[in-house]
Formats: structure tokens, sequence, C-alpha cells
């Protein structure tokens, strides 16, 4: 695109508000959180004073409850996006295949739940998995298991809740990237005598490689933060991080350790979301 | 990709995960129009349910308050959003057009409860700075909404930029025009299916949002997601069915109406 004279007027016009707007909404709050991560608790209102003290991350990274719930929410989020993955490339992989008139209406299928209510869908899971739900239900009236199986309040329920709620995010990337893979490489594959599953392992597969990445961030970024999921369908043995950071803040009361909790987070995110940046630049 | 081979069973996999995504939500549905208090034990037909949801004053004040946030926060997202998607789509490489992309893409992609924790920070700076907002509702709600709407707005603007002929505005500009004369007259009429989706998927966002109104609202003011979580987390309940199942009706026709103006944008 050729850069005309006007643009520099018509880019302070547009491009100044646009900025100012995503300064005061995005950057000045999140650089609040960092700055008050700093800060002292007090009993006041709000119960904070400012500061320069390192003191709520040592409460953070010294004590074992903190870190371990990092930790489960790095391990369930990366669990639960390997399971997404392998559900989603075959989903992807068959709406990209699919006649091309019907494909629109796959995507819309695949991306309406969506649309539905976050907290609904899991509250739908409640009543599927709890001990007199669905499952359980119909297990003992088919003289399946005496006592109702343990499905909800535990690692599996978060896992399931977590794939059920992310796997369109996985599907849509992965099928932009697999769409856009020209079909001349793969007629040419079967041409040379390659079989269906050779073709698909040396040429589909490493070229939609980008989108298996984009999808999987856009998966796990998000997830390893959940707070809806694990406290809905989880138990004492699924402490994510960002359940903790809610209970800190709504019933401790200590803003600065949320505050702690939250700029860690973001820290711990800042390479996957970079990462996502660079794929997305690359994939349009 | 058409004229490649495949594995039969690829399309049985989507069939199945189709089933996944919906056999919940059908679930939900179907029982709503149960008879028996207990959510998950059939007892007959009956719309019980739906009655005392339409009678409960709190559950109808809660959908007011979400309504009317969610149309403020998309009304605010679709401004700000465009505005941020044509800065993206048109001015090719400005100063510091990384970091913007960034704080466009954080919203997006960063956790709800740093959202929420970092909305909730700002306002309680501004309270004690200036001394607004002293009672944080529908106005701070809709705000904190408005910041990631945005994000989504502009992705969506940005896309359709994509397709449209810079061309276009150039020729306005040429014929005298000033860029904000262009840009309403030329650009946002051939945004506008673009904005409307925008505004469309934001208003839902703000609707379905839990994380971030908990957070920033203070006493007084209960969205719909904050009344129906603090009902969930004591149990099942078919006022809840019955609410899922006008939400999910509401929410597919607002998606068939936002994906026909999506595909008259794309």
């Amino acid at each position: 695109m050729s850069e005309a004279p006007w643009h520099s007027r018509a880019r302070r016009i547009f491009v100044v508000p646009a900025f100012a707007w995503l300064a005061a909404t995005v950057a000045l709050p999140l650089a609040l959180v960092a700055a008050i991560s700093l800060g002292e608790a007090t009993q006041g209102a709000p119960p904070f004073d400012w500061s320069f003290t390192f003191s709520n991350y040592a409460i953070v990274l010294g004590d074992a409850l903190y870190v371990e719930a990092f930790a489960a929410s790095v391990r369930i989020a990366g669990t639960s996006t390997a399971i997404c993955l392998l559900i989603g490339y075959p989903m992807a992989l068959a709406i990209a295949r699919a006649r091309p008139e019907r494909r629109l209406w796959l995507l819309f299928l695949v991306v309406l739940p969506c649309w539905t209510s976050f907290l609904i869908r899991v509250y739908a899971w409640m009543g599927i998995l709890r001990p007199t739900g669905y499952i359980n239900s119909a297990l003992q009236a088919l003289g399946l298991v005496e006592e109702p199986l343990g499905l909800i309040a535990n690692a599996f329920a978060v896992h399931l809740g977590i794939v059920y709620a992310y796997l369109p995010f996985m599907v849509l990337p992965l099928y932009a990237t697999i769409e856009r893979i020209d079909a001349a490489l793969v007629e040419a594959a079967h041409d040379l005598g390659a079989p269906p599953a050779r073709a698909f392992w040396r040429v589909t597969f490493p070229l939609s490689l980008p989108g298996a990445v984009a999808g999987s961030l856009l998966v796990f970024i998000p997830a390893s933060g959940e707070f809806v999921i694990p406290d809905l369908l989880g138990g004492p043995d699924t402490q994510m991080i960002g359940r903790i950071l809610w209970l800190e803040f709504f019933q401790n009361r200590d803003w600065p350790v949320a505050c702690a909790i939250a700029t860690a987070l973001a820290a711990l995110l800042a390479g996957p979301i970079l990462l996502f940046d660079r794929y997305r630049a690359r994939g349009t | 990709m058409r004229g490649a081979r495949t594995w039969t069973w690829v399309p049985a996999a989507l069939a199945a995960g189709f089933v996944f995504l919906y056999l919940p939500i059908v679930l939900l549905v179907v029982f709503s129009f149960n008879e028996s208090r207990l959510v998950t034990v059939w007892a007959g037909f009956s719309t019980r349910w739906y009655g005392e949801l339409l009678s409960n004053g709190r559950m109808l004040d809660a959908a007011g308050l979400s309504l009317s946030v969610a149309a403020v926060a998309a009304t605010l997202s679709a401004v700000f959003g465009s505005l941020a998607g044509y800065a993206m789509g048109r001015f090719g490489r400005f100063r510091l057009r990384t970091l913007f992309a960034l704080l466009l893409l954080a919203p997006m992609v960063l956790p709800e409860v740093i959202l929420g924790l970092s909305m909730l920070m700002t306002f309680t700076t501004l309270d004690r700075l200036i001394g607004w907002p002293a009672e944080r509702g529908f106005l701070v709600i809709a705000f904190a909404h408005a910041t990631y709407g945005t994000a989504f707005v502009a992705v969506i603007v940005e896309a359709r930029l994509r397709g449209l002929d810079p061309a276009l505005e150039e020729a306005a500009l040429d014929l005298g025009a000033g860029p904000v004369r262009a840009f309403v007259r030329v650009v946002l009429p051939l945004l506008l299916p673009a904005v409307v989706a925008g505004w469309l998927l934001a208003f839902t966002l703000s609707l379905d949002d839990l994380v971030v109104a908990s957070f920033v609202s203070g006493p007084g003011a209960t969205t719909l997601p904050m009344l129906v979580y603090s009902s969930v987390r004591l149990g099942l309940s078919p006022q809840i069915n019955a609410l899922a199942t006008i939400l999910v009706i509401v929410v597919t026709l607002l998606a068939l109406l936002g994906s026909r103006q999506g595909r008259k944008a794309a």
C-alpha cells in the first residue's frame, strides 16, 4: 500500500483516539496491577497502600500453595490443550475437506456453542457428571454400578470442562491453515504414488503446524487462568491459580497479593502470548 | 482443499465432535421442560419453571441490568473497535504499532481474572484521585466490558478492511474529501456489516461475562451471570435450565444474524 501524504493527518485522527483508549483501558490497568503488587495490604478501603516492597512476591513464590497452584494450572491447561488438539484436528480436517458450500455451515456449528453462555455450558456438565446426574442415574438404572461414580469435583471433570469449552478455539485456526494448503501439493503426492496416509503425514500435516501452534496457544493461554471451570467442576486436587487469585481477592481481601499473583501469571503467559502474536502475523 | 483423499473415519470424528459439543446443551434444554424439581429425573412435560423464572423479580432485574450493560458496552466497543481496526488495517507501519497490536491482543487472550482485577484497580485508583466512581454500578461494568469488546470488534473490522480496495478512500480524498469525511461517507458504509457483526459479538460477550463483572461491580449491582453463578453454586435448579434454554434460543438467533452480517462482510 502506498503512503499517500493524507496519511499523516488521517493517522492522527484515527490512531490517536484508538491508542488513547487502549492506553487507558488496557495498558494503564495492567500497569496499576503491577504497581499495587508492590504495595502493602491495610485495613482501609481500598485495602492497600502504595509502597515499594517485594514481600508479596516473597509470599507468592515462597508458599507451596501458590507454587503448586501455578504448576497445577500449567499441567492441567497443557494436558487439556493436547486433548483439544487430538479431538480438534480431525474435526478441522473434515471441515476443510467438506464440500465448499457446506464448510461455512460446519464452521458455524463449531462456533455456535461459544456464543452460548460459558457459565451455562459448564452448568450443563454439572448436571451430567454429578452423583445424581444423567450418567450415574443411567448406570445405576442399568445395574452397572452400585454406588455413583465420582465423576465431578476432580481433575477428570476439570479437563473435560476445559476441552469442552475451548475446543472451538482449537478448530478455527487449524481449519484456516488446512483450508489454505495448496490442493495441488497434496494431489502431486497422490500422483507420485503416495497413499493417503503418507500424503497426509508428509504434506498436509507439516503445513498445518502453524495452525496447530496458534490453536494450542489460544486454548492454553486462557485455560491456564481459568476460574469458572475449576470452581464448579474441580475439587481439592485441582487448585488452579485463577481460582486462588479469586479467593485471595474475595475471601482474604489481600489486594497486593492478588495483584502479585496476577502479575506473575501475566509474566508466565507473556511468552506464549508473544509467540501467538507471531503465528497470527504469519497466518494472515 | 478439494480433491484430497482422506480417511473415512475423519468425517465420523467430526460427527462425534458435534455430538460432544451439542449433547450437553440438548440435555439442558430438554430437562428445562421437566415437571420435577429434581433436574436430572424426568417426571413429565411442564412449563412451570418458565413461569417461575418470569415471575422471579431478582432474575428479571439482573437480566435488565445485563442487557443495558451489554448494549452500552457493545456500542462503545463498536466505536473504538472500528477506529482501532481501521488504524491497524490502513496505516501500514505507524510508530508503536507493535505495542498497539499487543494492547489489542492482550484483552482477548489474558485470563479474565487478570482483566477483572486490573479494571477494579483502575476504578478504585480513579475514585481515590477524583472521587469517581464512588459507586460501581451500571456504567463501570459497561466500561470494563468495552475494553475487551473493542479488541474483538477491531479484529473483525480489520479483516473486512483487508478485502476492501484502499483506492476507494484514496479516490474520495483525491476528490477533495477530508479523511474524516472519506471515512464516514465511503469506508464506514462498506464496513457496516463488520461493525454490526462486531457489535453483536461484543454484546454477547458482555451478556456472558461473570468474572470481570464480579470484580468491578459494587454492592447492589448484580448482573445475570453473577446471579446464575451464585444460584448454580448451591446446586442445580430447574429455573436455571429454563433460563439457559431462553439464552440458547436468543443467542442462536443473534449468531445467525451476526454470521449473515459477517458473510456479507467476507
